[in-house]
């Protein structure tokens, strides 16, 4: 297990890798892969989560399904590293005869499900969730959802499925990022008070500073430990396009890209 | 019998010796599923009024090893989870395996007077349009309980459309008769092969013995794989005639058995007159049964049977 300081180091490292995708595949959403970035280093690196690299879908892996799939890019570096594939890989992004498309789905390895479409990784995972509990087994199950798919009605549907059924052994991160692709959530439709609706769905709830590494660690630990029986919901408060100075300022951050002199830039700036 | 309660019935028996079926609905029942749930609680679970939900828990439960029947009404399963069934089922059956039976009860419109909105003249065409989903469209309660050991066997997306009243045997003479020939010629004759499913072919021998009596031989052929269909044993059948109809519950030339067979045809260079029965494109406001709905809406039996006797009667 790597200690704070190294998952600090090893998130610093994630956006590089992420940038330089950037520089091959312009058309990935980076604001949104850069909000998750601390969220996916401490799950992957900070011995959270089961997984085998060699074989992706091994049966005592805790099954991690990320929902908001067009955000998460930031995946790729952290796979290829831990050797889920070639990271050769990583320079063939939207190339021909790459596995590695714009928006990831479970034909990559590391990947459970497809989630192009929003709104039905809780669901899926919620299916999940419940067979492991009939089987009796002790794996997890964890969803990683944007904040403007709590838009979508399904997500609430199985909101309500996971509290009823009492499936502690589920645990939804939200990747609370506040901006949508027109605007700022609470402009298009208020989202807040997002853990007053939680508590009030009969989820156990938490709040944790998204790219804060070591409170990310503190709660992600308790993943492993639910002794309640709800479902528990993680809403890690971030910022879209974090490291990226415009990004982070700019409503329309979903679906601007950087130029090559301005990926240079900050690359130049994180070494 | 109706056809979901001979369903249930079969996988109520299965429940007993495999442990991998798990049943799911969407807050619909029947008189089967009552003894099911009664019985089995462990193995059943009601998500209420949500299909897309329906869907997506399925989904998971077969992602981890679990044989799912996902159970709801016709054009709620097929419509309100779509999106669901694309996403979840379609596209990610491609990567991975998904033992999926979509159960879905009230074909055409089984559901007489409930209204438009009950009735499902759709999903032929919509589900046919997903790819890696098979359709099963059974006609009567004996080929539907074979579907429970086909779907154990078969590791693949599956969507069964039932009819929701009681319908005449039509398979209970003890004639062989396989899920994965995907079709059954019922009668063989000389001048006109009905191409029917469901419900329909019902409607079908009903129309074939009224033509016999004008002197017309009429074939039958039921099909009830309508994909993915056989078509080249199909076309073995048809390319002995010069006449084809085809009959099913659902809109005309939007994609369901009518559009099949005219691909079977028009792939084979075939030379036929065809006549196609089912509803157009509008929905069923009328109320009234079955029979009237049909006669209401140009297609009772004597409307059929003229159809079918003028095109005959063309060069």
């Amino acid at each position: 297990m790597n200690s704070i300081k190294e998952l600090e180091n090893k998130a610093v490292w994630v956006k590089k890798e992420l940038l330089k995708i950037h520089k091959i595949a312009p058309g990935i959403r980076l604001a949104s892969s850069l909000s998750c970035v601390e969220i996916l280093t401490v799950l992957y690196y900070g011995g959270i989560l089961e997984f085998n690299p060699k074989d992706s879908f091994w049966s005592n892996r805790d099954r991690f399904i990320i929902s908001k799939a067009h955000g998460s890019v930031s995946f790729y570096p952290i796979l290829a590293d831990l050797g889920f594939f070639d990271k050769e890989q990583l320079k063939k992004v939207g190339k021909p005869g790459g596995i590695l498309g714009d928006i990831p789905d479970c034909s990559i390895p590391g990947y459970e499900t497809v989630n192009g479409s929003l709104g039905h990784g809780l669901g899926v995972a919620c299916g999940i969730a419940l067979a492991l509990k009939i089987n009796k087994r002790n794996e997890k199950v964890v969803v990683l959802i944007g904040d403007g798919e709590l838009y979508e009605g399904s997500v609430w549907e199985a909101v309500m499925f996971a509290a009823h059924h009492q499936l502690n052994n589920l645990t939804m991160i939200i990747d609370n990022n506040k901006i949508c692709m027109l605007d700022y959530c609470k402009n298009i439709i208020n989202l807040e008070p997002i853990d007053e609706k939680f508590k009030a769905f009969n989820w156990k709830t938490d709040i944790v500073d998204g790219h804060n590494i070591k409170d990310l660690y503190n709660i992600f630990k308790i993943i492993k430990k639910n002794n309640f029986n709800q479902p528990q919901a993680i809403i890690a408060n971030t910022v879209k396009g974090k490291g990226v100075c415009r990004l982070e300022t700019d409503s329309l951050c979903h679906i601007k890209a950087l130029s090559e002199a301005e990926i240079d830039k900050l690359l130049e700036e994180m070494n | 019998m109706v056809m979901r309660d001979a369903l249930i019935n079969r996988i109520y028996e299965k429940l007993k010796i495999d442990q991998s079926i798990f049943f799911v609905s969407a807050d619909f029942g029947s008189p089967a599923l009552d003894k099911l749930r009664e019985d089995f609680p462990e193995r059943f679970i009601n998500v209420g009024i949500a299909e897309q939900n329906l869907v997506s828990v399925a989904v998971g439960m077969a992602l981890e090893g679990f044989n799912v029947y996902a159970y709801a009404i016709a054009p709620f399963l097929s419509m309100r989870g779509y999106e669901q069934m694309r996403t979840s089922v379609s596209i990610m059956s491609q990567v991975r395996k998904i033992n999926i039976n979509f159960i879905s009860v009230g074909a055409g419109l089984s559901y007489d007077v409930t209204g438009p909105t009950h009735h499902c003249l759709e999903d032929s065409c919509i589900i046919n349009v997903l790819p890696n989903f098979m359709i099963f469209s059974p006609s009567d309660s004996i080929l539907t309980e074979k579907f429970v050991e086909f779907a154990n066997k078969n590791c693949c997306p599956k969507y069964i459309r039932l009819d929701g009243k009681a319908q005449p045997l039509i398979y209970n003479d003890n004639r062989k008769v396989f899920l994965d020939q995907t079709f059954h010629e019922l009668r063989k004759g000389k001048d006109v092969c009905i191409i029917s499913t469901g419900y329909m072919t019902h409607k079908a021998i009903k129309i074939a013995d009224m033509l016999e009596e004008k002197n017309i031989s009429t074939g039958i052929v039921d099909v009830y794989i309508i994909k993915p269909v056989n078509d080249v044993e199909l076309f073995k059948i048809i390319r002995d005639y010069n006449h084809v109809v085809t009959m099913e519950e659902s809109f005309l030339n939007k994609g369901s058995l009518d559009t099949i067979v005219e691909r079977i045809c028009f792939e084979n260079r075939a030379c036929v007159k065809m006549n196609k029965i089912g509803f157009k494109d509008k929905y069923v406001f009328d109320v009234g049964d079955r029979e009237y709905l049909y006669e209401k809406n140009g297609i009772g039996d004597q409307d059929i049977l003229s159809n079918i006797i003028k095109t005959h009667e063309m060069d």
